[in-house]
């Protein structure tokens, strides 16, 4: 058993640096809010963001590496299922300035 | 079938302990999943309504204080980054050090909310919390030009701000729970580096409630300083 159990688990300096790294990218989407970048403010927040989560989910809750493939599946399919949500929704409410 | 002695916490319907595992990491992603979709519907609902009013959402939202908020960003980052050092020590078996770093993390959870509580104040007191009493005179600022907001419209940004940082400081409450309980069964040395499986389900959870967070910051603090 012991042969197989997989380790997904990093060194105690690689969660620092990756949490030192989330607190440059926060640092840099509140640096980022002063600056007057038009329709693109929103746009860079949310990508600032999401590169966040992207390395919360991938190294802190560790799905890549994971032994368990399914997970990585169950996560996809629950951003999937957001995302449907969210575009089917604005697809509509953006588009109703004929009324 | 010959009975070794085996991990005391391997259930009898699991092969081994690495397929338990497998199975309660999978049953709480399932869950994490209904979590994203419970707050995806207030993230849509505050979507459909800052495009609706946007004029007002962008007045409403610069009241905020991107200061307390940016330091409670840092702070659930700093607490996730325990979390996953306390899941390490109790993969090391490493038992004071995993109760130390659950009792760090309740701390910066109770820290994050007595944050949020200044900022509640604060909102009660300049009559931002909505309801009867609830009173908005700021403006629009649209290049220098100063645009009246209709009051009720600032009044539905204040009640999702309230609705959904309200919900993510519950689970923050529930979280700081769960890792008190769990710090004292730690320290009682009820985790082995062959069953620690709630100390990972549990920041599992503390995970996702920080990027909610991470999504929550931008779209109510930052995204309507320029518009």
């Amino acid at each position: 058993m012991a042969e197989h159990e997989e380790h997904t688990s990093h060194s105690q300096g690689f969660y620092i640096a990756i949490g030192i790294g989330l607190l440059i990218g926060t640092a840099t989407t509140v640096g980022a809010a002063f600056v007057n970048l038009g329709p693109f403010n929103p746009v860079v927040a949310l990508l600032i963001a999401t590169i966040k989560a992207t390395v919360v989910v991938l190294f802190f809750m560790h799905v890549k590496g994971a032994s368990e493939k399914l997970t990585g599946a169950i996560v996809v399919s629950g951003f999937f299922f957001l995302a449907i949500l969210l575009s089917l929704s604005l697809a509509d409410y953006l588009t109703r300035s004929w009324r | 079938m010959e009975h070794e002695a085996h991990n005391p916490a391997l259930l009898h319907h699991f092969a081994d302990a690495q397929q338990q595992k497998n199975a309660a990491s999978l049953g709480m992603w399932l869950f994490l999943v209904t979590e994203i979709m419970f707050f995806g519907g207030m993230f849509c609902a505050y979507l459909v309504y800052r495009l609706a009013h946007f004029n007002a959402f962008a007045a409403a939202s610069q009241q905020l204080s991107i200061a307390m908020g940016a330091f409670n960003t840092a702070v659930l980052i700093i607490s996730s980054v325990t979390v996953v050092l306390a899941v390490k020590a109790a993969e090391l078996g490493k038992r004071k050090v995993l109760v130390g770093y659950l009792a760090v993390t309740v701390l910066l959870g109770m820290t994050f909310l007595v944050v949020k509580g200044f900022e509640y104040r604060e909102k009660f007191e300049r009559h931002h919390v909505p309801g009867p009493t609830f009173k908005f005179t700021d403006t629009f600022d649209d290049n220098g030009k100063q645009i009246p907001v209709n009051p009720r419209e600032a009044e539905l940004f204040f009640s999702l701000y309230f609705v959904m940082t309200g919900m993510h400081a519950l689970h923050m409450i529930i979280g700081c729970g769960l890792f008190s309980v769990l710090a004292v069964l730690a320290w009682k040395g009820h985790y082995s580096p062959g069953y620690f499986t709630p100390i990972e389900n549990a920041g599992l959870y503390w995970h996702l409630v920080d990027i909610i967070w991470i999504y929550l910051f931008p779209l109510l603090y930052l995204i309507s300083r320029h518009s």
